[in-house]
């Protein structure tokens, strides 16, 4: 009965925590702007206006669910759920701290990467299945920048797996507890990082949503709790890269002092204020200029270091 | 600026019998002659003579069948007004061309200048003169479906004139069926290179495109094939507005055309009035306008920096610059009692004399700005990605630039140090120390930096302003200033009897026709006004500097992409108010 209960519990535990904090993001990330941006942001609803993400979510879940009656009906519907499952599942090998974590899996790295792979599918359908000419333009962007980011991501996280010399994420924070892995694999990490920012679509990746352009890119015609998903879903894709930087480049919960769990957390929150403050800063870059850049400068500097690394671990060893 | 060697010039060359000439209070040279040989002439214009006059800087008609005050000009139901411009000379002409009866025609002039293609559709949407040949001769700024041309005489300016509106079911599906875009009208096809391209509607409401305006694009995946744009859903009619309205009273509307430009726009209609009205505006008054018009020269700039940032994706600078013009317009809110239309620009002067105080705030913000520039300097135009986006994109060459009639920031962007307040100074530009900034490569990036240069040199003049504003009346002593000066009027009858009338009805401005062009924000901005010598102008015409900017627009992005049209469009910085008056 036990060794039901403790996993359900954690699960159940994780998922809540996790919507309430990308919610709770949409206010940070509007708060943080609004701070750069010489303005108040939202400060009404509640104290500091954190009860705002909840009189969000009350108009989101209130509002008419709407299908356009152009659209591919059942594909139209399936889209956002396809992303918001895609990234939750990927939460599922991540350890929080040392007791708390869904799955030990052996191939946890190569389960994320597998994930993050599908949650494309999300983008190209939704675009496809609005039928509508800025989703399609959106989708289009989508695959492309996926095509040109997808690849290298998993080649910046072979170093830190030859390294670590394992793919299961708890070993992989256990190996760094004498030197954090952005040290010895600081390439990988920023490799990772560029492409983590375009596996979350956020500025200055937002090609498929590039709202001066496209109108809203792939989710145009979505309204309602479904344009909801997507928007919870791009939070909880920034609430992972930022988790998984700190899992594979920054130890995880290793940390002096304080409880492992919250130099986790503390870590993450660091990661997402700087996908906040690169959204504040930075302009769009053109996508065909993002996926020359992907395939011409990132992928020769990830094989790289994918060379490098292996022959030093040889030599070493 | 007169002069005569031109007119003897096409008189010797194409005969003397050819050419009516006409006296105009502005002494641009002002010949008249028959349809007939116009082609040959501007021609001539253009390529033949030397120092050639390469911009057709204007092109407009007069409905001339109740004018009173004609002045021995030859007979003329309806006119067409070529105005041409030489920047070798540093000067302009004007060519015009009889038409009779009731719906005219005129040979095209497209083949001669490619800009000539919007102007002759407006002249034949607003005035009903058919254009022979012209490749595209559609409605522009009015509808498709619409009935009548505007700026006839005979078409009442007031809707209360037109009997009850009304729309049905009908005619509503009627009017939307007329906004769809068919490619073969345009002389394009879906198909070509073994491909099928996509159609994109963007606009009129679209996030990109400043206002509302739709460009219709053709696709080969992202790249763009064609462009088509669609003008004039901001067309409110400040030409007709101006028949209706008296001098004074139509300053307002000026404002609201550029309406991110305030005072700037008052200044070419109340210098044009002066110059027909021959009133000497005090020095007080010149400087005090001066100050005004950088000060908006800047607003305008901050928000074309912010959203031209926005455009690429930067999120930030808009509203930080949105918060720079708030204090500009703490400024003209103390000085004029208005922020963003003011129209404190009169007749003779300005409205009031400057409020006790001024020089602290105008201290302030000349202080408070330059740091600011800098550090949007540093974030915006430094960055590598926004160099990425912008440069060597939407280049326009010098002789592109003024086929097209660019003026203004765009103009001196392809590398010609063109600026009427140096080339032409009016209003005492003369007397201030300021450079003009210059770039030359004419690409998005270009603009950018000529754009962000001027407001430096615009701070640079207000703060001449402010360090020698003259003491002085606010306005001249002339029985046509309005409102007319009231410290004699229960002195002398004569002055309370001209103080009443020029309150009441309006100044009378003596008939004649005169056109003044200043440096607005967007590029050159200029008034063409006739008198017929009553209390309203018989014709107002506005040359706005972003109508033929956006008409380049299709040439410069062809070939490019989707998120390079985008930038283009920022870059050229235009406003839909000035574009469709």
């Amino acid at each position: 009965m036990k060794n039901i209960f403790i996993p359900l519990i954690t699960i159940i535990g994780i998922l809540l925590s996790l919507t309430t904090v990308s919610a709770g993001l949409i206010w940070l990330e509007r708060r943080l702007l609004a701070l750069w941006q010489d303005r108040y942001g939202p400060n009404r609803v509640g104290p500091f206006g954190l009860f705002q993400v909840i009189a969000d979510m009350i108009k989101i879940f209130a509002k008419e669910d709407w299908v356009p009656p152009f659209a591919d009906r059942a594909v139209f519907i399936l889209a956002p759920a396809i992303i918001m499952i895609a990234v939750l599942m990927s939460f599922a090998v991540i350890p929080f701290a040392p007791a708390i974590e869904v799955v030990n899996l052996d191939i946890g790295l190569l389960f994320f990467l597998a994930m993050s792979s599908l949650s494309i599918y999300s983008l190209a359908l939704s675009g496809w299945a609005s039928n509508s000419k800025y989703s399609l333009l959106g989708a289009l962007r989508g695959a492309a920048q996926m095509l040109s980011y997808e690849v290298f991501m998993g080649l910046s996280l072979m170093g830190v797996v030859i390294v670590s010399g394992s793919f299961n994420m708890r070993a992989i924070v256990e190996a760094q507890r004498d030197t954090w892995f952005f040290i010895p694999q600081f390439p990988g990490f920023i490799i990772f990082f560029i492409s983590g920012l375009a596996e979350t679509h956020r500025l200055p990746f937002d090609l498929p949503e590039a709202e001066n352009e496209l109108v809203a890119g792939y989710h145009t015609e979505y309204s309602g709790i479904k344009f909801g998903m997507f928007f919870v879903g791009e939070y909880l894709g920034i609430t992972l890269i930022s988790a998984l930087i700190t899992t594979l480049f920054f130890g995880g919960w290793l940390g002096p002092v304080l409880p492992p769990v919250v130099w986790f957390l503390l870590k993450t929150l660091l990661f997402i204020c700087v996908f906040i403050l690169l959204r504040a800063s930075l302009p769009r870059i053109r996508f065909d200029r993002l996926m020359s850049f992907g395939w011409k400068v990132i992928l020769p500097l990830s094989l790289l270091n994918v060379a490098i690394t292996g022959a030093i671990v040889l030599l070493w060893s | 600026m007169s002069s005569p060697n031109i007119i003897q010039e096409l008189e010797n060359r194409f005969g003397k019998g050819s050419f009516t000439t006409q006296t105009t209070k502005d002494n641009i040279p002002t010949l008249w002659t028959a349809s007939g040989r116009i082609h040959e002439i501007l021609r001539y214009l253009k390529t033949g003579t030397d120092r050639p006059y390469r911009m057709l800087y204007d092109l407009s008609a007069i409905d001339e069948r109740i004018r009173n005050n004609r002045q021995g000009q030859p007979e003329s139901d309806f006119t067409i007004v070529y105005h041409l411009l030489s920047f070798e000379r540093n000067e302009d002409i004007r060519i015009k061309v009889p038409l009779k009866g009731e719906h005219p025609s005129i040979p095209t002039i497209t083949d001669i200048w490619k800009s000539a293609d919007w102007y002759e559709r407006e002249a034949w949407d607003l005035f009903g003169i058919d254009i022979e040949g012209h490749p595209n001769l559609k409605r522009i700024l009015l509808p498709p479906t619409w009935k009548g041309h505007p700026l006839r005489k005979e078409y009442p300016a007031r809707r209360t004139e037109q009997g009850k509106f009304s729309l049905t079911e009908e005619e509503h599906l009627k009017e939307e069926e007329a906004q769809k875009f068919r490619p073969e009208d345009w002389g394009i096809t879906q198909r070509g290179n073994g491909t099928d391209f996509m159609f994109l509607n963007m606009g009129p409401h679209h996030t990109g495109t400043h206002g509302i305006m739709r460009v219709m694009l053709e696709l080969d995946g992202e790249e763009i094939v064609n462009a088509i744009l669609d003008i004039g859903f901001h067309h409110r009619g400040a030409e007709k507005m101006g028949e209706r309205q008296t001098w004074h009273t139509y300053i307002p509307y000026t404002d609201r055309v550029d309406y991110l430009a305030g005072s700037l726009n008052n200044f070419p209609y109340v210098l044009a009035v002066e110059t027909l009205a021959g009133i000497d505006v005090p020095e007080k008054a010149k400087v005090i306008r001066v100050m005004l018009a950088e000060l908006y020269r800047i607003a305008s700039h901050l928000v074309w920096f912010g959203t031209f940032a926005q455009d690429l994706g930067q999120l930030t600078p808009v509203v930080l610059t949105f918060n720079d013009r708030e204090r500009i317009y703490t400024i003209t809110e103390a000085i004029c009692g208005f922020r963003m239309h003011p129209a404190w620009f009169r007749i003779g002067g300005v409205a009031a004399d400057l409020p006790e105080g001024w020089e602290r705030l105008v201290k302030d913000f000349i202080d408070y700005l330059p740091p600011r520039l800098k550090e949007y300097e540093k974030v915006v135009l430094q960055n590598a990605i926004f160099k990425e986006r912008t440069v060597w994109i939407g280049v326009l060459t010098i002789d592109e630039a003024i086929e097209w009639g660019v003026t203004g920031p765009n103009l001196r962007a392809c590398g010609i140090e063109w600026d009427f307040r140096k080339k032409r100074p009016y209003s005492g530009y003369e007397q201030f120390d300021f450079d003009i900034p210059t770039a030359k490569d004419g690409d998005c990036y270009s603009r950018a930096l000529v754009r962000f240069q001027e407001m430096r040199q615009s701070l640079r003049i207000i703060k001449q302003c402010m360090d020698n504003m003259p003491t002085g009346p606010y306005k001249a002593d002339h029985p046509l200033t309005t409102p007319p000066r009231k410290e004699r009027t229960m002195q002398d009858i004569e002055t309370l009897i001209a103080h009443f009338l020029n309150v009441s009805w309006g100044p009378v401005i003596p008939a004649g026709e005169a056109a003044f062009g200043i440096e607005a924000a967007k590029g050159n901005n200029t008034y063409y006004l006739i008198s017929d010598g009553n209390t309203g102008s018989y014709r107002t015409r506005i040359r706005t500097p972003s109508f033929p900017h956006l008409q380049a627009v299709p040439k410069l992005c062809q070939g490019l992409q989707i998120a390079d049209l985008i930038a283009i469009l920022g870059s050229i910085d235009f406003v839909m108010g000035d574009v469709d008056r």
